[in-house]
C-alpha cells in the first residue's frame, strides 16, 4: 500500500513519451499540472479543468485520459503519452497529414487531445464512419473548426490506412 | 480550479481498501474512475480530507456469477461498452453505455464508481433500478447486498455507510420473453440526460404483460419509478403505453433549472416513456 | 491615396495568392510544440496569482482581512482594490460617463466574479488555498439584471455618480425619415431581445507580468490581441508613458474571437500585483472565472419600425435600441453598438434612417467583442423584420428581400448612415445560395411536411460583413461638439516589416497578432510572390513585442481586418524591399530597374533570363558591401509598412461615419424542422454563399466559414450567459455553458460569389465573422416560419421551443 499525507510529497516514476521521469509530488498535484510543469510537455493543455473540453487528454498506459481528472500520483509506475508520441515536425503521422491537408485545425489549442483520441479511435476502429466519428469527437471542444474538417480528416487517415 | 490538500493511500487489494474506510470512515472518499469526483474536487465542490485511490485493488472483472451478471468495482465503462458478454446478457447496461458521457470519460469511468456517485441525472442508476440490480456492499464488518430502489436514497447519496464500497453490481441476465429499451433527451450528445426513462417489460407466453418497470431519470432525487402495476395481466397496446405514459408525467415532481421547466420535465417523461414502451414491447416480442 | 499596382515587371507568371496552400503554423502546433502564453517562461523566479472573485452581484465590500492568508507558507503577497487605487487610475473609454472603472473592486462590486483580491503565491494551488483564507465582509445590495429593470425610472442606479443606469444615449437620423413614413402604405414594427453570449476560446486568459524597478517598466507578456489603442488605456491606467509599458503577445493564441481584447483589464491588474509583490507573476485564468469574469457580447433590446410600400420596398427603418454594457462602459465599448452604425441597412436599399441608441448598466459581467461584435445583433433586428415585412404583406420573404437587395449599379453604395460598400453582385450570390439549397425543392419539402403536421420552416438571410474597423468610428458615440474638441479619428492602420539577412533568409514581422487565422500562411504567400523567393524558406514571426515589433492603434486580430488592411501593409513592405533588390540588381546587371524580373530567387534580366544575380547575392551586397550599392539606396534590407484605407474618413458633421474598410456579402438559407415532442430544432441543411472579394488562401477562406457558422449555431440554438433573476451566474461551468460539439453541428455547403473589393490593393475583404452574424437570425426566421410565430428568442433550445409549441396548442384549444 502506498501512503501520502497532504503535506507529504511522494517520488512518483513514470514514463512521458518514452522518457523516464522520477519526481516528488504532493498528492494533489494534477496530471494536467505535472505533465506541463515537470515534464515540459507542452502539447497538453488546460482547457477547462473539469472534464469537458478534452484539451488536456492524454493516454495513461493505453486508455484515453483528461489528464485534468487524474493526480500525478496515480500514474506511478505508468506510461504517458501526449500527442508528442505521434510524429514530428519532420514526420508528421498519418492523421497529423490529415488534419494540416483538411486544415483542421486553426488555433491549435484543442488540437494535440484531439489527435490524441482520434488515433486511439482509430486503433481500436477498423471501420470508422462519419457517425462514429462525430460521436468519438463529441468529447472535444473547438472552436476554430466548426468541426467539419476534424471530421474530414479522421476519415481521410482511416481511408488511407485501408488501402 | 485546484483541489484542496488531501492524503493520499492507494491500497493493492480489496482488503486493505476495506480497512483504509474502516480506518477512515468519516473523512475518506473513494476514488476510483474519478471523472466527477475529480472534477468536484478541482472546484472544491468536494474536499475529502483523504483519497482512497481503488485503481490497484484489481477487481476489474465482469461475468455472469450464478443468476446473475456481476461487475466488480473497478470495470471501466468502456470495456463493458465493448463486450459482446455484456450486450447478450445485459441488453439494457449495453443500450445505455453510450449514452453516459464521452468515450473519453468512459474510458476511465466505472460503472460501480457512477452508481455510488448517484448524480440524480445520471443515465446507469436508472438502468440499475429498471433491471432491479442488487448492489454488494462491502465492508470490513461483511458483505450486504442491497436492492437498488433501497440504494438509490437522495441525490448524491446511496445507501453506502462510509466504510463500505460498492464491490460489485449484479445484474440479473436477460430473460425469455422480455424486452429492455432506454432513451434520454439531452441538448447535446454526451451531456447529463434533462430527462432519460428506460423500460424493462417481461411478457407471459399469452402475449399478456407479466413484469413491466418504467425507471425515470432526471426527474427527482434519484431515479423514479413509475407504478406500472395496472398494466400486468393484459397486452401492452397503444393505448397502455399512452395511459403509462401520461401517468409517468403527472406522478412525477420535477424542478425546474436552466435546461427546462417542470412542464417540460413532464413533458419529456412522457415522450421518453412512450418511446422506451414501445420499444420494449417490440424487443420483448422479437425474443418471445 | 490607393498606390497604383507596380508595372507588371514579368510575364505572368501562376499566383501564390490565391492557393489553397497548407499552413505553415500547422506543424508545430500538431506536434504539441505551439507556444501560447502558459508555455513561456519569460522571467526567472515567477509566481503565480490567484483572483479573488465577488460572490455577489451587487455589494457593498466593508471589509477585507487578509491577515489568515498570509500567514500560509508559499503567500508573498495579497493585493487589494486599496493597491490598485494607489498605483492606477481607471481606465479611460470612449464615451462621457463618470463610471470609474478599475482592474479591481476598490469599495463595492458590481457583478458576480468582480475581482476584489489577489494572491500571489509560490505556486497555484497555494495561491488557491490562500483565496479562502481571505475573509471579506459584504454588505449586499439589490442587483439590477434585466434591461428592463435598468430602464424603469426608479432602478437604484449601480454607480450613484451617474444617477441612472441608462449611462448614453444618442439619437441620429439621415434622409427623411418623416416623410417616408408619411408616404408609408404600411408600418411594421417588431420587439426583439437578443441573449449575452460569448465566444469562450479553449485557451483561456493568461498573463505573466513583471515590473522592472529599475527601469520603472512594466514588462507584460500576454495573450492579448488588440486592438492596441488599448495598449494606450493600459498604460494611462497605470499612470506610466507608453514606452514604460512594455507588452510582449506570445506566437501563438489558443482562439478568441475578440474574447482576448479584454484581457486588458488583467494586465494592469496583475502588472500591480507584481509590482506590490516584488515578483514575476503569471496568472492562468481558470474556466470558471472565465465563464463568470472575461468577457460577452451584449445583450439587447430593441424596437424597430420599417416604413413600407404594398409592393415591399422599405422606405425607411427606425431602431430604438437598448444595450445592455454589464457593470460597466468597457473600452471598447459602446463600440457593440456602434461598429454596425453606418450598416444599420445592412444589404437593402433604405434611404432614411433613424437610430435612437442607450446604453444600461447591470449587475453582469461587463460586455465587449466576440465574433460578429454587433452583427448578429443588428442583423437578428433587420432580418426579423424584413421577415415580419413579408409576412404583414402576405408577400414570399424572397420578393421582398429582392425588390430591396442592392443591385451591382449601386455601387459603390452610400448607405445612408454613412458606410460606403465597395462591391458586390449581391443578387448573383442570392441566386447562387437558391440553387445550392434547391430552394424549390425545398419549399415543396417543407409543404409536404406541414401537409402531415409536422413543423418545417425556411429560412433567408442577407447580410453585408464589414471588415476592417475604422478606428473613427466609436467616436460617433459622442456629440459632434466634443468630438470635434477632441483629437479626430479615422482610418485602420496595419503595419509589416519585411527583412532580408546578410545570407538572404527572408523574415516577416507583423503586427495582427493572430489566434488561428493563418496570418503567417498567408503573409508568405504574399511575400512569396512579390520578391519571388520560396514560400517555405518564409519566416513570419508574429509574436508582438509593443516596443520592438511595428504596430499602429488599429493593429491586432479583430474585425476581420487581416484580408482587407493588413495584406496590404505585408505587400506593402514586401514590394519595398523589391523596389531595393531591384534597384541593386538592375545596378549590378547594368539594366533599367523596371526590366528586373525577380523569380526563382534570383533577379534576372526581362527577356534574357541567362543574365540574373541570386537574391542571396543582393542582399549580401546591401549588408556587407554597402560602397557598391547604387546612389540613393541605403544600406541594409529592412522595410516596414504603414498602411491604411483613404475611404475610412472621422465621422462627419452630420454624425455619417463609414464604419468598416470593406464590405462582404453573405446569402444564406436554411431549412429546420421541429420535433414536436421535444422541442428540438433539426437544422436539416444549411447553404451559405459567400463574396469576401480575393480569395488570398481559399482553404483559410472555408476554414474561417466552418469556424463562424459554428459560433451562429451556437448562438442560436446552445449558448447564452445566464443570470437569474438575483444576478447569480446560471452558466458556470462548461457542462452548464453548453457550446456545439461534432454531433450538433449541421452539414453546411458553402459557396463564393466573389466580387474584388476595389479599395483593397489585393482585392480582399474580411470573412471570418459574417456567418457568427447572420446563422443566429437565419435558424430564427426558419423557426418562426415552422412554428407560425412572430416573436422567438435566442437560443431556440429544446424547452423554449417547446414552450411556444405548447402555448400555440393552448391558443388552439
Amino acid at each position: 500500500m502506498t501512503s501520502c499525507e497532504s503535506d507529504e510529497r511522494h517520488a512518483v516514476e513514470m514514463t512521458v513519451d518514452g522518457r523516464r521521469i522520477r519526481r516528488y509530488v504532493s498528492p494533489r498535484l494534477l496530471l494536467l499540472d505535472f505533465l506541463r510543469t515537470e515534464c515540459g510537455a507542452t502539447g497538453v493543455h488546460a482547457g477547462c479543468e473539469h472534464g469537458v473540453c478534452g484539451a488536456c487528454t492524454v493516454k495513461v498506459d493505453g486508455r484515453v485520459t483528461r489528464s485534468c481528472l487524474m493526480f500525478a500520483i496515480q500514474a506511478d509506475g505508468g506510461a504517458v503519452e501526449t500527442v508528442a508520441s505521434l510524429g514530428t515536425r519532420d514526420a508528421l503521422s498519418p492523421l497529423q497529414e490529415a488534419f494540416r491537408a483538411r486544415h483542421a485545425l486553426q488555433c491549435g489549442f484543442c488540437t494535440p487531445g484531439i489527435l490524441v483520441s482520434a488515433q486511439a479511435f482509430l486503433d481500436s476502429e477498423e471501420h470508422p464512419d462519419e457517425r462514429s466519428v462525430r460521436e468519438m469527437l463529441s468529447g472535444h471542444l473547438c472552436r476554430c473548426t466548426g468541426y467539419a474538417p476534424i471530421v474530414a480528416a479522421v476519415l481521410d487517415a482511416a481511408a488511407q490506412r485501408e488501402r | 480550479m485546484k483541489p484542496a490538500p488531501f492524503a493520499y493511500h492507494r491500497p493493492e487489494s480489496r482488503d486493505e481498501a476495506l480497512d483504509l474506510l474502516a480506518e477512515h470512515a468519516d473523512g475518506a472518499k473513494v476514488l476510483a474512475g474519478g471523472q466527477s469526483l475529480v472534477a468536484a474536487m478541482n472546484m472544491r465542490l468536494a474536499r475529502p480530507a483523504r483519497v482512497v485511490d481503488i485503481n490497484r485493488i484489481g477487481e476489474d472483472t465482469f461475468a455472469q456469477d450464478g443468476d446473475a451478471f456481476a461487475v466488480s468495482a473497478l470495470v471501466r465503462q468502456s470495456d463493458l461498452e465493448r463486450s459482446p458478454a455484456v450486450r447478450d446478457a445485459v441488453p439494457l447496461l449495453h443500450e445505455a453505455l453510450p449514452f453516459v458521457g464521452h468515450a473519453q470519460t468512459r474510458s476511465r469511468a466505472t460503472l460501480c464508481g457512477s452508481l455510488a456517485h448517484a448524480d440524480p441525472s445520471a443515465e446507469l442508476p436508472v438502468v440499475a433500478t429498471a433491471l432491479g440490480a442488487r448492489m454488494e456492499c462491502g465492508s470490513r464488518r461483511g458483505t450486504r447486498t442491497v436492492a437498488a430502489d433501497e440504494f438509490f436514497v437522495s441525490s448524491f447519496t446511496t445507501a453506502l455507510e462510509p466504510d463500505e464500497l460498492l464491490a460489485r453490481a449484479l445484474f440479473p441476465l436477460r430473460a425469455a420473453r422480455t424486452g429492455y429499451a432506454f432513451a434520454e433527451f439531452a441538448e447535446r450528445h454526451g451531456d447529463y440526460a434533462i430527462a432519460s426513462a428506460a423500460a424493462v417489460l417481461r411478457l407471459r407466453e399469452d402475449g399478456a404483460v407479466d413484469e413491466l418497470r418504467l425507471v425515470l431519470g432526471g426527474v427527482s432525487d434519484r431515479p423514479f419509478v413509475v407504478d406500472a402495476h395496472a398494466c400486468a395481466g393484459r397486452p401492452l397496446g397503444e393505448e397502455a403505453i399512452e395511459t403509462l405514459a401520461e401517468r409517468a408525467g403527472r406522478d412525477i415532481d420535477p424542478h425546474s433549472d436552466l435546461r427546462g421547466s417542470a412542464a417540460y420535465r413532464r413533458q419529456l417523461a412522457s415522450v421518453l416513456s412512450r418511446r422506451v414502451l414501445a420499444a420494449a414491447s417490440l424487443d420483448a416480442r422479437k425474443e418471445g | 491615396m490607393i498606390p497604383a499596382p507596380a508595372r507588371p515587371a514579368a510575364p505572368p507568371r501562376p499566383s501564390l495568392i490565391g492557393q489553397a496552400i497548407a499552413r505553415k503554423e500547422d506543424p508545430a502546433l500538431l506536434t504539441g510544440h505551439g507556444r501560447f502564453i502558459d508555455d513561456v517562461s519569460p522571467f526567472a523566479n515567477t509566481h503565480h496569482a490567484a483572483v479573488l472573485r465577488s460572490p455577489y452581484p451587487h455589494a457593498r465590500i466593508v471589509s477585507i482581512d487578509a491577515s489568515a492568508a498570509f500567514a500560509i507558507e508559499g503567500v508573498v503577497a495579497v493585493i487589494t482594490g486599496r493597491d490598485v487605487e494607489r498605483l492606477t487610475k481607471p481606465f479611460s473609454v470612449g464615451v462621457e460617463t463618470k463610471i470609474p472603472f478599475y482592474c479591481c473592486a476598490i469599495d463595492k462590486v458590481h457583478y458576480v466574479g468582480e475581482p476584489v483580491a489577489v494572491v500571489v503565491a509560490r505556486d497555484r494551488y497555494i495561491a488557491e488555498d490562500a483565496l479562502e483564507a481571505i475573509d471579506v465582509e459584504y454588505d449586499d445590495l439589490p442587483p439590477v439584471v434585466r434591461i428592463e429593470d435598468a430602464l424603469r425610472p426608479g432602478s437604484a442606479p449601480l454607480h450613484e455618480a451617474v444617477g441612472s443606469n441608462v449611462v448614453h444615449r444618442r439619437s441620429f437620423a439621415y434622409g427623411d425619415v418623416e416623410g417616408a413614413f408619411a408616404a408609408a402604405d404600411e408600418i411594421v414594427e417588431i420587439e426583439v431581445a437578443f441573449p449575452k453570449y460569448g465566444s469562450t476560446p479553449i485557451e483561456t486568459y493568461g498573463v505573466i507580468a513583471n515590473y522592472d524597478s529599475g527601469a520603472g517598466t512594466y514588462v507584460v507578456h500576454a495573450n492579448f490581441h488588440g486592438p492596441f489603442v488599448l495598449h494606450a488605456v493600459m498604460a494611462g491606467a497605470l499612470r506610466v508613458a507608453g514606452n514604460h509599458l512594455r507588452i510582449h503577445v506570445p506566437p501563438d493564441i489558443g482562439g478568441s474571437f475578440g474574447i482576448k481584447a479584454h484581457v486588458y483589464p488583467y494586465i494592469v491588474l496583475l502588472a500591480v500585483a507584481a509590482r506590490v509583490a516584488g515578483v514575476p507573476v503569471r496568472w492562468i485564468e481558470d474556466r470558471l472565472e472565465h465563464l463568470q469574469a472575461s468577457s460577452s457580447s451584449t445583450d439587447r433590446l430593441t424596437w424597430a419600425k420599417a416604413a413600407v410600400k404594398r409592393d415591399g420596398t422599405i422606405l425607411a427603418l427606425a431602431l430604438d435600441q437598448v444595450d445592455n454594457v454589464g457593470a460597466y462602459v468597457r473600452a471598447p465599448e459602446p463600440a457593440c453598438l456602434y461598429r454596425m452604425h453606418g450598416t444599420v441597412t445592412g444589404a437593402y436599399k433604405i434611404p432614411a434612417v433613424k437610430i435612437d441608441n442607450r446604453l444600461v448598466t447591470t449587475n453582469k459581467l461587463p460586455t465587449g467583442l466576440n465574433r460578429g461584435y454587433g452583427g448578429q445583433e443588428q442583423y437578428f433586428t433587420l432580418e426579423r423584420l424584413v421577415a415580419r415585412v413579408a409576412k404583414r404583406l402576405n408577400l414570399p420573404v424572397l420578393d421582398v428581400v429582392r425588390r430591396n437587395l442592392l443591385r451591382v449599379e449601386d455601387f459603390p453604395y452610400h448607405a445612408a448612415p454613412g458606410s460606403v460598400y465597395d462591391a458586390g453582385d449581391y443578387g448573383r450570390a442570392l441566386d447562387a445560395a437558391l440553387r445550392l439549397a434547391d430552394y424549390d425543392a425545398l419549399v415543396a419539402r417543407r409543404d409536404a411536411q406541414r401537409a402531415r403536421g409536422k413543423h418545417a420552416g425556411i429560412g433567408i438571410g442577407c447580410i453585408v460583413e464589414p471588415s476592417g474597423s475604422n478606428m473613427g468610428y466609436v467616436s460617433i458615440a459622442l456629440p459632434r461638439e466634443t468630438r470635434d474638441a477632441g483629437l479626430p479619428k479615422s482610418g485602420c492602420t496595419e503595419a509589416a516589416t519585411v527583412a532580408i539577412d546578410p545570407l538572404g533568409a527572408v523574415t516577416v514581422r507583423l503586427g495582427t497578432t493572430p489566434q488561428g487565422q493563418g496570418h503567417q500562411t498567408v503573409a508568405a504567400q504574399i511575400v512569396a510572390q512579390e520578391l519571388g523567393v520560396a514560400f517555405d524558406a518564409i519566416e513570419v514571426i508574429a509574436e508582438m513585442d509593443t516596443q520592438t515589433s511595428p504596430w499602429s492603434i488599429a493593429s491586432g486580430s479583430y474585425s476581420s481586418r487581416f484580408a482587407p488592411v493588413a495584406s496590404a501593409a505585408i505587400q506593402q513592405a514586401a514590394r519595398k524591399v523589391a523596389a531595393k533588390l531591384r534597384a541593386i540588381a538592375a545596378h549590378e546587371l547594368e539594366i533599367a530597374r523596371e526590366d528586373v524580373v525577380l523569380a526563382d530567387g534570383k533577379a534576372s534580366a526581362l527577356g534574357d533570363p541567362s543574365r540574373s544575380v541570386p537574391i542571396k547575392r543582393l542582399a549580401g551586397l546591401a549588408h556587407w558591401h554597402p560602397t557598391a550599392l547604387p546612389p540613393g539606396i541605403d544600406p541594409g534590407v529592412y522595410e516596414t509598412a504603414f498602411f491604411s484605407l483613404p475611404i475610412l474618413e472621422a465621422p462627419d458633421e452630420n454624425d455619417k461615419v463609414n464604419s468598416s474598410a470593406v464590405y462582404g456579402f453573405i446569402a444564406d438559407i436554411c431549412y429546420v424542422e421541429i420535433d414536436a415532442d421535444t422541442g428540438r430544432v433539426h437544422v436539416e441543411s444549411y447553404v451559405t454563399v459567400h463574396d469576401c472579394g480575393t480569395m488570398l488562401n481559399p482553404l483559410l477562406v472555408d476554414g474561417q466559414i466552418h469556424g463562424g457558422f459554428a459560433h451562429g449555431i451556437g448562438g442560436a440554438l446552445f449558448e447564452e450567459m445566464a443570470y437569474g433573476d438575483d444576478g447569480t451566474v446560471l452558466a458556470g461551468t462548461l457542462a452548464d455553458y453548453l457550446i456545439p460539439t461534432a454531433t450538433e453541428m449541421p452539414p453546411l455547403t458553402i459557396g463564393h460569389e466573389n466580387v474584388p473589393s476595389p479599395f483593397t490593393p489585393l482585392g480582399a475583404k474580411g470573412v471570418g465573422e459574417g456567418n457568427a452574424m447572420s446563422v443566429p437570425v437565419v435558424i430564427a426566421n426558419a423557426v418562426a416560419d415552422a412554428l407560425g410565430v412572430d416573436d422567438v428568442t435566442l437560443p431556440l433550445t429544446p424547452a423554449r421551443v417547446w414552450a411556444i409549441l405548447r402555448t400555440n396548442a393552448e391558443a388552439r384549444a
